[in-house]
């Protein structure tokens, strides 16, 4: 009686997440699934998919143009990554303050983050001008003849950094606001009473404190960086663009424009193999430096 | 008992309904047409071509979907993908070879009128193994423009048809000497601009049996020598100089000698504050322009064959299609019946409108493979590297070559 009881309970529970489930197995699982399989494949959207076996992989691993763009990509996340958590958490420490205006400027910090890649795209296309841009112009007041940026394929990654850290520094800069603000304020006390200066408080207490949201803003940051595109694809002049192809826009590249389907999701089931193996060493390294408690 | 008796009535009622539509529909037959040169300047000029179609063939429709270029293909491959693809559908040149190759297209030769008034050449760009599997639709050109002002204050002879790159360069020189923001000549360089120049010099990008590429022959380096040299003469503006201002606006704002540039432009610089004029691009050993082509092609499992074919034929080379487009100002249909086509010549500027149909007389095609964007991506890189030093013409081709070879494996 118990047991149909239960089996009437999951039935209806199954019921209520019918729709759910089939979309996430028509949209989600599906083509998961079948973007696996279809690495073992050579389709060009017109025929039908011809099986090549390890092929893919093979090209894959001789392909020239896929390690530039991996290199590339690691380019990026050396630099975007420590430059995005410290300015964000500088943002965070200054915006944690009891000032009048604060929820104006915690507003103002987030705005980067909701507008879109274009129109970020677009202004900082202007800011980068080596000859209308406002940067080389800042650059001469002081005597410097600023570089080409995002007409210079040598420098075109790094133009592309500054303005990606420019726009998600406000996203991280809430993580860590929230961080901040789950520290109890009795932890301060004690350290002010034991005399602790304003830098030993933050070194002792509050940046350990913040460890667990440095490690969820540090998952986050990166696999949003192995992710890379819309900044990629907007900003560099195209002269420039072979110094900043990263892998999804190879993956895009070869998915839509080559219309190799197979290729395209092998190269897709790397970048994921890179991803997770990262995280899964990300998890292991926390329980040496994140710190739940002091 | 009422409601279900309720439910019931209403079902059927709403069911009869449609079984007349259905049984009417029968005899009428819908052509789904999909294209992207319509988008988004000439929607209301191809309803007009349909308007005249299905006035002419009562009892079919025709069903127009438009989408920008840049989305166009990627459209195409799903509704292909979804086993759905519309009936007629528009391919440019490079695309078509995929299509073909892919044998997805219907052979049109049979529901061909055997008089069909195209150009021999255009109507042999869309044949494939034998088979004519798409109609030319229309036809563009890239003229050498040039701001007569310019010429004038500089003192020297507006550009005659016979011209060399050399005279050009020449001409450029004077012209940059009038200021320094002022340019003699743009020609950029990119793969439709080096396959062109290369056969002004008698280069090919592959052998007659496309079985090896011979992109680094002698003669195909010393036209990307020659590119080059412009930007050495300082005639032309770098991509930095240019600092993210496209050609065709630095000829609009009068800052710019000659720009090679497409016929599509005569709309756009209509209104230039000052005197301009076009003339047959210069050449090297001898004359070339491109001739770029649009297809109409039908899908191959189309249920409606015929009409679909006269449908395609219609939008391709009937008179009523030709006069919508001379008046819209939009791409000419490659169509030999040179009466068609008064009424373009008399329209100015440019004065010397006559040298679109002058180029016709060396026309070239752009090579094409079925990896084509490959190709085009791989050889513009290269250029590029030219263009910024760090690769010289030689070696980039020698690059190129390699490239080449492998993609059409």
């Amino acid at each position: 009686m118990a047991g149909n009881r239960g089996i009437q309970k999951w039935g209806w529970v199954l019921c209520f997440l019918a729709p759910s489930l089939a979309g996430l197995l028509v949209f989600v699982l599906g083509p998961l699934v079948y973007s696996l399989r279809l690495t073992f494949y050579e389709w060009n959207l017109l025929s039908a998919p011809v099986y090549v076996g390890l092929d893919n992989f093979v090209n894959l691993y001789h392909d020239a143009d896929f390690w530039l763009a991996f290199r590339h990509t690691l380019t990026f996340i050396v630099f975007y990554i420590p430059a995005v958590l410290i300015l964000a958490l500088g943002t965070a420490l200054l915006l944690n303050r009891p000032l009048r205006g604060m929820p104006f400027f915690r507003a103002a910090v987030f705005v980067p983050v909701v507008s879109s890649w274009v129109v970020v795209a677009l202004m900082w296309k202007w800011i980068f001008n080596p000859r209308y841009g406002l940067l080389n112009w800042l650059l001469a007041q002081v005597g410097i003849t600023g570089p080409a940026w995002l007409f210079d394929p040598d420098t075109a990654l790094y133009a592309i950094i500054i303005a990606s850290v420019w726009k998600d520094i406000g996203f991280v800069t809430v993580m860590f606001l929230g961080g901040l603000q789950g520290i109890s304020e009795s932890y301060y006390e004690a350290a002010r009473i034991d005399g602790a200066t304003s830098l030993g408080r933050l070194r002792f207490i509050t940046l350990p404190l913040l460890t667990p949201t440095t490690f969820f803003a540090l998952i986050i940051s990166l696999i949003n960086s192995f992710q890379i595109f819309e900044q990629v694809w907007l900003m560099p002049e195209s002269f420039a663009s072979r110094g900043t192809t990263v892998v999804v826009e190879q993956i895009v590249n070869h998915a839509f424009r080559y219309n190799q389907m197979g290729y395209a999701a092998t190269m897709s089931w790397v970048l994921f193999a890179v991803i997770f193996a990262i995280t899964i060493v990300q998890l292991r390294l926390q329980k040496r430096w994140v710190h739940y408690d002091l | 008992m009422y409601r279900k008796l309720f439910v019931f009535a209403l079902v059927a009622v709403l069911l009869a309904a449609l079984l007349p539509v259905q049984s009417f529909a029968q005899d009428d037959v819908t052509i789904r047409y999909f294209n992207f040169s319509s988008d988004p300047d000439h929607v209301e000029d191809l309803a007009a071509i349909v308007a005249a179609f299905e006035a002419e063939n009562p009892g079919v429709t025709v069903e127009v979907t438009s989408a920008p270029f840049a989305d166009y293909f990627t459209l195409l491959q799903a509704d292909f993908v979804g086993g759905e693809p519309p009936d007629v559908f528009e391919l440019n040149y490079e695309s078509f070879v995929s299509y073909a190759a892919n044998d997805v297209l219907l052979d049109l030769g049979s529901y061909l009128d055997a008089e069909a008034p195209y150009y021999p050449r255009a109507l042999e760009a869309f044949q494939y193994e034998g088979q004519q599997l798409a109609l030319p639709e229309s036809f563009s050109t890239v003229l050498l423009f040039y701001n007569q002002d310019l010429f004038d204050q500089a003192g020297i002879d507006y550009p005659a048809p016979d011209w060399t790159w050399e005279q050009a360069v020449e001409a450029g020189r004077a012209i940059s000497a009038l200021g320094d923001d002022i340019w003699g000549l743009y020609s950029p360089i990119q793969f439709w601009e080096f396959y062109k120049k290369a056969a002004q010099n008698g280069c090919e990008f592959f052998n007659a049996d496309m079985t090896e590429s011979t992109i680094n022959s002698e003669a195909c380096v010393e036209t990307l020598e020659t590119m080059v040299s412009f930007l050495d003469d300082d005639v032309m503006p770098d991509p930095i100089e240019l600092g993210g201002i496209a050609n065709e606006e630095l000829f609009a704002q009068g800052k710019l000698g000659m720009v090679v540039i497409g016929i599509w432009m005569f709309p756009v610089f209509a209104e230039a504050p000052f005197a301009w004029d076009v003339q047959l691009e210069p050449g090297m050993d001898q004359k070339a322009h491109h001739f770029f082509a649009n297809g109409i092609a039908v899908a191959k499992d189309t249920a409606h064959p015929e009409e679909a074919a006269a449908w395609a034929e219609f939008l391709t080379s009937s008179e009523a299609a030709a006069n919508v487009r001379i008046e819209a100002s939009w791409e000419l249909t490659a169509l030999d019946q040179p009466e068609y086509f008064e009424a373009y010549l008399g329209q100015t500027p440019p004065e010397n409108r006559g040298a679109v149909f002058q180029a016709l007389e060396s026309p070239v095609m752009p090579p094409v493979i079925e990896r084509q964007n490959e190709m085009q991506d791989s050889i513009n890189a290269l250029l590029d590297a030219v263009v910024n030093g760090e690769l010289d013409p030689a070696s980039a081709l020698e690059s190129a070559k390699q490239e080449l070879d492998a993609l059409i494996q």
